[in-house]
């Protein structure tokens, strides 16, 4: 049984193909992440599963659901917390939590056992107004709304874009948390090194998915020899490099660039051939999901 | 109905934390009905008049203190030249001339004599016609005194004037209550459209769309508080008026109250609409502006539905404020009561439903 169920669903805004054709399922008890870069879709992907929007094509079910047809019923079952921060910033930390659990017709005390480990964090500042908080307490904040009701699936529009290192680190200790629980999350993230905190990821890109595994196996589908090189004339290297015999792909990666070849590379040629740079470093490197992620992108 | 509530209480507390939206609610009916009566008037008064006297006699030197003694006119000059008193019309010191012709009291007598003429600057129409008006009378009944005088029988008035419902002709009472009409359109008109455009503008309506709450839980939670607020400004403007100008309805209150209740219904209801259709605050200010001109400007507020165009009248069908204003001048100027104008309550009633259903049907929770 799938809490989440997508198939072939598309949605164009005009002329834009925002998705074109997403198939994917999330199991239940699942902490399930989609990856990928700022216009992939992933948006539109989770307005058209929380009911917000109507897709053009396919269909999609969450909790076993019609997005179109059960839509009053999956707005009782879903949390969703907005890449935006949409609590209402005159109301205080513990207004708007009664809020929304009111909305949704329960108390506050009701599904307090399940929200407590991330608003006991906050609730030193209850009486703060929500707009007055600090971004890493906001996100608290949201999820703790987006889980007062007990919802079956949670849906994270990229929860930790804009927050720092430290606290985005701690959300995902506590969706792991939730997790344990048996909430389903589907999380989205521009952050690469996020995903290996998921059980799968979907990749996705300009309305596609372009691969879906758990993160090692991901990381598994690269099998071409992948090389590290490094030298101070950063640019200059970048491009001679891309000329050499039996190079398939060169990019930087952080502050050096990955080399993906094929078999007709020869390392010690490749070493000759660039020469003027006196202090040319290579060495083997273990491919990550973004190199996966550009692999396919490339395809 | 416990959402209802929550979305309800949600709205107040919203409304209060705002630093600005208390004291409009409060400040602006008082201000606006203290001030407004006071200047917006089109009585007619302070008529300047330069007589030019080329007759110099007893008779031209009466026409001049019986325009000075005018409650309405104002004697600016008396000159022997005429050109003297035209470059006082145009530049501004004057607005009527009066013209006595020379010999005009010994020709008078014989029945052979020159006109007066009255010339007057009609640059605003309304001042220059009605200037000219209380001219022509006063000149007129200085002319029937002075033969009174001479013949031994009296003239006695032919005409009785009596002015119904404003025996006072007091320009403000007619103001008033279109006053609290402009009061209303603009509370009741922007603010609920401008928070539910605010809560697009902030993505707080996104979080609201997932949940569970019904479309007309929704629409009611942001119309009931404005309901309630319109009731409130209604009751200080009338406050006010009663204390302030001594203008308390002639008929019942109640009527007026329930027909308030119908009309700020409407206008709250024509917004929500508004603002369904709105992405931005900027987009909804300027859609309303744009109806709240039609609604001040043809509804009946300031000028008489009757004096404009046929087609305008019946163009006037369509706005709302016209009934109201209807309702609220009759109550107040006259006691109409409920059976005299049942249409126009029904009137406002269909403007009601049809409004509020409206804006049900296009507050979308998915796109």
């Amino acid at each position: 049984m799938y809490a989440i169920e997508v198939n072939n669903l598309a949605k164009s805004y005009g002329r834009v193909q925002a998705l074109d054709g997403v198939s994917f399922a999330v199991r239940r008890g699942e902490l399930f992440g989609l990856i990928g870069p700022d216009g992939a879709g992933k948006t539109t992907l989770f307005r058209l599963l929380t009911t917000l929007l109507l897709p053009d094509g396919g269909e999609a079910k969450v909790d076993g659901l019609d997005v179109v047809k059960d839509y009053l019923a999956i707005r009782s079952r879903v949390g969703y917390m907005p890449g935006r921060f949409s609590l209402y910033p005159d109301l205080s930390v513990e207004e708007n939590l009664g809020f929304f659990a009111a909305l949704f017709g329960v108390g506050v005390e009701e599904s307090y056992d399940l929200v407590e480990p991330i608003y006991k964090q906050i609730a030193p500042f209850r009486t703060r107004r929500a707009g007055k908080l600090s971004g890493g307490m906001k996100q608290k904040l949201a999820l703790s709304c987006a889980l007062i009701h007990r919802p079956s699936v949670l849906f994270l529009d990229e929860p930790t874009t804009g927050v720092d290192a430290v606290s985005r680190c701690e959300f995902w200790d506590m969706l792991a948390g939730l997790k344990q629980r048996g909430i389903t999350i589907l999380v989205s993230t521009p952050y690469m090194d996020e995903a290996s905190r998921c059980d799968r990821i979907a990749l996705c890109n300009e309305g596609h998915i372009l691969g879906i595994d758990t993160p090692t196996g991901i990381v598994g589908q690269f099998r071409s020899p992948l090389y590290a090189i490094r030298s101070r004339r950063t640019f200059a290297l970048l491009e001679a490099a891309r000329r050499q015999q039996g190079v398939v792909q060169c990019y930087p990666f952080g502050e050096s660039h990955h080399l993906v070849v094929d078999d007709t590379f020869d390392k010690e040629q490749f070493v000759r051939a660039l020469s003027d740079f006196e202090d040319l470093h290579i060495e083997p490197a273990t491919p990550t999901i973004e190199d996966v992620f550009i692999k396919l992108m490339k395809r | 109905m416990r959402r209802f509530f929550v979305l309800f209480q949600k709205e107040f507390l919203q409304i209060r934390r705002n630093s600005f939206l208390p004291k409009l609610i409060i400040i602006f009916p008082i201000v606006i009905m203290l001030l407004m009566p006071l200047v917006m008037t089109m009585d007619v008064r302070n008529v300047n008049v330069a007589v030019v006297d080329l007759d110099r006699s007893t008779t031209s030197r009466r026409i001049a203190s019986h325009i000075e003694a005018s409650e309405y006119l104002t004697l600016s000059a008396t000159t022997a030249e005429f050109p003297l008193a035209m470059e006082a019309l145009e530049q501004g010191g004057a607005d009527v001339i009066v013209q006595i012709p020379d010999h005009f009291e010994r020709d008078m007598m014989s029945g052979t004599a020159e006109r007066i003429s009255i010339i007057a600057n009609a640059v605003n129409a309304t001042k220059g016609g009605i200037g000219m008006q209380y001219v022509v009378q006063t000149i007129a009944r200085t002319l029937v005194e002075l033969r009174g005088e001479k013949s031994p029988v009296g003239v006695s008035e032919l005409v009785t004037i009596e002015n119904r419902y404003n025996p006072t002709l007091n320009y403000r009472h007619y103001m008033i209550p279109a006053l609290m009409i402009i009061l209303f359109i603009l509370i009741c008109g922007f603010i609920p459209a401008l928070s539910i455009v605010g809560e697009k503008e902030s993505g707080t309506i996104e979080q609201i769309n997932v949940t569970p709450v019904s479309r007309l839980t929704f629409t009611l939670g942001k119309l009931v508080p404005y309901w309630l607020i319109g009731l409130f400004v209604l009751t200080v403007a009338m406050i006010v008026a009663w204390l302030v100008y001594g203008l308390a309805p002639v008929g019942s209150v109640g009527l007026i109250y329930f027909g308030a209740a119908l009309f700020v219904l409407v206008i709250s209801g024509f917004s929500l609409m508004i603002a369904n259709f709105s992405e931005t605050m900027q987009q909804t200010m300027f859609v309303m502006f744009f109806f709240i001109m039609l609604f001040m400007l043809m509804s009946g507020l300031l000028t008489p539905i009757d004096s404009m165009p046929q087609w305008a009248q019946y163009f006037t069908i369509l706005l709302p404020p016209r009934y109201f204003i209807d309702i609220l001048r009759s109550v107040y100027l006259k006691g109409t009561t409920f059976v005299d104008m049942w249409q126009n309550f029904a009137a406002l009633g269909i403007f009601a439903i049809v409004f509020n259903t409206l804006a049900t049907l296009t507050y979308k929770k998915q796109a």
